[in-house]
């Protein structure tokens, strides 16, 4: 009996407006037949009515859904560049927001990129898992100097699809359910999701800015943690702290002294600290980057994640890399192995080649390290020159890609601008400034948790590693914002 | 050593690796590898090209689109869609991913929880168990089983799930079954109604079907692959994983895709977003480009689609016969580029292989390879630790490999039974 009220179902109630596949699956569970015999006896005409058809449906809907995303993954679904992104595309807007250059990168990458796709064709094939061996090498010895540490390309790095993949392998290995893991604010925005993905809880610590003279511009190097503050925050479920210098979105460059605050509490309370260098070489005015892991104590508790994406300018190839002791790279190549396994070949080589160029050239004028840092200077001393004359006031990088502003003046002249009854003002003003300036920026609130981000809603973060062209657009775009503001 | 300093609890166990341990005894120069599954031929000319070309454009250096390149969904979009019923969504029914293996792995931490059961078919990629693990989950194993062959040529079609078996392993926590077809390591493709067993087993128990289809092409005479998404009932609750390394022979670049719905890709793109977040962007286009090629021309023999399985069927066959030649018994695939052998009845003298503990097939590849200078894969590897006895008189060769390889074989293979004679 069953098998023939399953045939006839369908034909019978002309339900094939519904997607076929849910109702094949109507039929096939059971529900069909149930449906049918609550509302049609055999040959009595006309017996179905769309609403009971509905209502069983929906039925099957619901026990259909068994929970289908994973709890990993509650509370982590959303994020801002999908918004931003699609906002930036959308407007006829000189783009200062994603952090991505918009110039070509230097030729000898490019080639060491051609080099790899047109030579040897096994680079076509996978490589060692934990990273080409060239590439783990020249890591190995080239950070070994800066690290003031012996470093075996085998045992102490792994290379990872971009510093991305290398935080998330990090986070996986080593979070459990329950542990706390200090991020100190305002942060790259993935660190939360990844704590929470790995079960963890985000413990926050805010950077502040002390107060500056009048007139005089903030600097990133202004803005401190409280040293009690900051060790109020450790806890015997701490797991780890994550480090970021040069930090996004300030630009901040962590001092020595700084550093030795947070290593000294890290050893205090046997934390694993996890620090994100990528924009190590993007350091300005004669600051020096300097690696936690080279103080005493660290690096048996560090990770030390670089990219080449932002070391050459290629962020494209995703490749990235984690340097650390055994002891805990032994874990990320068991997250590693059971989850990407390989990274492509062919971007590695071309790594390793540039990399190895730069070994060379180190410490000389014609070195990319030597030379970028100085190009993008000018291109931050540009951008803040522009964009105080509408009354922006940025707030001086010591490196990375970007600088932040304070919008507080346009908050206090235009407070109400459209936007959700709960959105961050700099949300509002990045929207709005979009549409109406033809200039994308991002909202600072965004790098800061959600408790805090009514705190912080005061500025907005430009990207400024890019081309002169984009600059010259940038400044014709204040320049008409600068027309508008006078009575 | 300090105790916080330790793994997360999701990791323990995992560390093990049969490739870590077997790459690395097959690494010797002077051995003929047939273990990995790597190609040691070239990947065809204008597939090379198009790297090359993409290589000189500068735009193509810096992040793409998150869930896939536009250009490379555009064309996965458009090459899969005609083999379902429905359209194929670029941006919400497609995700790029690194390599079929992170497929495997946004899949799993997407959609399995812990405590879900998630059913497991013995002999099984080796990465599906430690990634279940991994998500908290319970794999729940079935072995394929082998009909009695009785004289005629052992094929990997003879090998079977047995149906009240397989639906003895469902029940309410089964989240997901992780299918293979063309399977590896046995080389068997699903019938349609083995499929069809599958298909009503997931819409009874609302069970969700990841399948691993990266040896889609590699399909020999007088067989078909077929798309379980594609049965009645089965696209809502189907994640389907391609890979171009096994596609276009490029395993270096670990490009590979899920497809399937909006409601379950959505989580495997919030895994993305969370773990790697974007996949190589100049490998991304020319894989689109290498694509768009072949997608004009699917029915021309010159077509990779068409004419790498050719290519390997005689590959294949020739294995066979090199296998049989030496008293090794090989299952004959019907897919995939590997071949399984019972060693057994070689009845190799492998005292000399210490640690006892060891399944046969470890002693004999490990045995083979110093002594007979030929590599080859345990098919113990791919077995949990309760059916690693039934597989351990096995192992696995791979055949996408240049003449000049197999002829090295077969040298060795020639050499061995004159020894043995």
């Amino acid at each position: 009996m069953g098998r023939s009220w399953a045939k006839s179902g369908p034909d019978r109630c002309g339900g094939g407006r519904q997607e076929p596949a849910l109702l094949s699956a109507f039929w096939s569970s059971g529900l069909g037949r149930l449906w049918l015999e609550s509302n049609c006896l055999p040959g009595s005409p006309g017996c179905c009515t769309t609403a009971t058809l509905i209502f069983c449906l929906l039925c099957l809907q619901l026990a259909m859904a068994k929970r289908l995303p994973a709890r990993r993954l509650d509370g982590i679904d959303h994020n801002p560049w999908v918004e931003f992104g699609k906002l930036a595309s959308e407007a006829d807007a000189v783009n200062l927001g994603q952090g991505f250059p918009d110039f070509p990168p230097p030729d000898f990458a490019v080639e060491a990129f051609q080099h790899a796709v047109s030579g040897d064709f096994m680079l076509n094939q996978y490589t060692k898992a934990f990273g080409y061996p060239p590439l783990t090498k020249i890591l190995a010895s080239f950070f070994g100097k800066f690290l003031g540490q012996e470093i075996d390309p085998l045992k102490n790095v792994l290379v990872t699809v971009g510093a991305y993949g290398a935080l998330f392998t990090a986070f996986q290995a080593l979070v459990d359910e329950g542990d706390e893991v200090i991020i100190i604010e305002p942060f790259f925005d993935c660190y939360e999701p990844m704590t929470l993905m790995a079960g963890g809880r985000p413990v926050f610590v805010s950077l502040k800015p002390c107060p500056t003279q009048d007139g005089e511009l903030d600097s990133s190097s202004n803005w401190q943690l409280d040293p009690t503050e900051l060790a109020s925050k450790f806890t015997s479920r701490t797991k780890a702290l994550i480090l970021n210098t040069p930090n996004n979105p300030l630009g901040k460059v962590f001092s020595r002294a700084e550093l030795e605050l947070v290593a000294s509490l890290c050893q205090q309370h046997d934390v694993v600290c996890i620090t994100d260098e990528v924009y190590q070489w993007l350091v300005y005015d004669g600051y020096q980057h300097i690696s936690i892991a080279s103080l005493p104590g660290m690096w048996e508790r560090t990770l030390t994640i670089g990219s080449a994406g932002k070391t050459f300018s290629v962020t494209g190839w995703k490749v990235g890399w984690v340097l650390g002791p055994d002891s805990l790279l032994k874990h990320l190549r068991t997250v590693h192995q059971n989850s990407v396994y390989h990274c492509p070949t062919q971007g590695q080589a071309a790594v390793a080649q540039s990399l190895e160029r730069e070994q060379m050239l180190f410490g000389q004028p014609s070195s990319y390290f030597a030379q970028l840092p100085q190009a993008i200077q000018h291109n931050r001393d540009h951008m803040i020159r522009s964009l105080q004359s509408v009354g922006l006031r940025p707030v001086i990088p010591q490196g990375s890609y970007f600088l932040i502003t304070d919008i507080s003046d346009f908050k206090s002249k235009m407070p109400d601008l459209p936007g959700a009854a709960d959105e961050p003002y700099d949300r509002r003003f990045v929207k709005w400034m979009i549409k109406n300036k033809g200039l994308v920026a991002i909202p600072v609130s965004v790098f800061y948790s959600v408790p805090h981000q009514k705190l912080f809603d005061h500025y907005i973060r430009f990207c400024f590693m890019k081309d002169e062209s984009t600059l010259q657009a940038m400044d014709q775009k204040l320049q008409m914002w600068k027309d508008e503001l006078r009575p | 050593m300090s105790l916080k300093l330790k793994n997360a609890k999701r990791i323990e166990g995992l560390d093990k690796n049969v490739w870590i341990e077997f790459t690395k005894l097959a690494a010797d120069p002077s051995v003929v590898n047939l273990g990995q599954g790597l190609p040691d031929i070239s990947p065809p000319n204008y597939v090379k090209e198009e790297l090359s070309k993409v290589a000189a454009i500068d735009s193509l250096n810096q992040y793409t689109r998150g869930f896939g390149h536009p250009s490379l969904v555009k064309a996965l979009s458009c090459l899969y869609e005609k083999f379902y019923q429905n359209r194929i969504d670029p941006d919400k029914e497609i995700l790029v991913t690194v390599g079929a293996y992170g497929s495997l792995f946004n899949a799993i931490q997407g959609l399995i929880d812990e405590g879900d059961e998630v059913i497991v078919i013995v002999p099984f990629y080796d990465c599906y168990e430690p990634m279940v693990r991994m998500a908290g989950a319970t794999p729940v194993f079935i072995p394929l089983r082998s009909k009695p062959v009785d004289g005629k040529k052992w094929s990997s079609s003879d090998w079977t799930l047995d149906p009240q078996e397989l639906a003895s392993k469902f029940n309410s926590k089964t989240k997901a079954i992780i299918l293979n077809t063309p399977h590896n390591p046995l080389g068997k493709v699903f019938t349609s109604s083995e499929l069809q067993v599958i298909a009503d087993l997931c819409i009874k128990y609302d069970a969700l079907c990841i399948s691993d289809e990266v040896y889609e092409w590699l399909v020999y005479t007088g067989n078909k692959h077929l798309k379980i998404a594609t049965f009645p009932g089965m696209w809502e609750r189907t994640v389907t994983i391609g890979s171009a390394g096994k596609t276009f022979s490029v395993t270096g670049w670990k490009l590979g895709w899920s497809i399937g719905p909006k409601h379950l890709i959505k989580h495997l793109q919030t895994v993305q977003q969370n773990s790697v977040y974007t996949c190589a962007t100049p490998l991304q286009e020319a894989l689109a480009q290498a694509f768009w090629i072949d997608i004009k021309r699917m029915d021309d023999p010159e077509c990779y689609f068409n004419s790498l399985p050719k290519e390997l069927e005689v590959k294949r066959d020739r294995m066979v016969r090199l296998l049989e030649s030496v008293g090794l018994t090989p299952i004959v695939p019907d897919g995939g580029y590997f071949i399984i052998a019972d060693v057994s009845l070689l009845d190799a003298d492998l005292s000399d292989m210490k640690d006892s503990s060891e399944p046969y097939d470890y002693k004999f590849v490990k045995w083979m390879t110093k002594n007979k200078k030929l590599s080859a894969i345990p098919v113990s590897a791919f077995c949990n630790a309760e059916t690693k006895s039934q597989f351990e008189k096995f192992v696995r060769f791979c055949f996408i490999k240049k003449d000049s390889t197999l002829d090295a074989a077969e040298a060795i293979i020639k050499a061995w039974k004159r020894q043995a004679s």
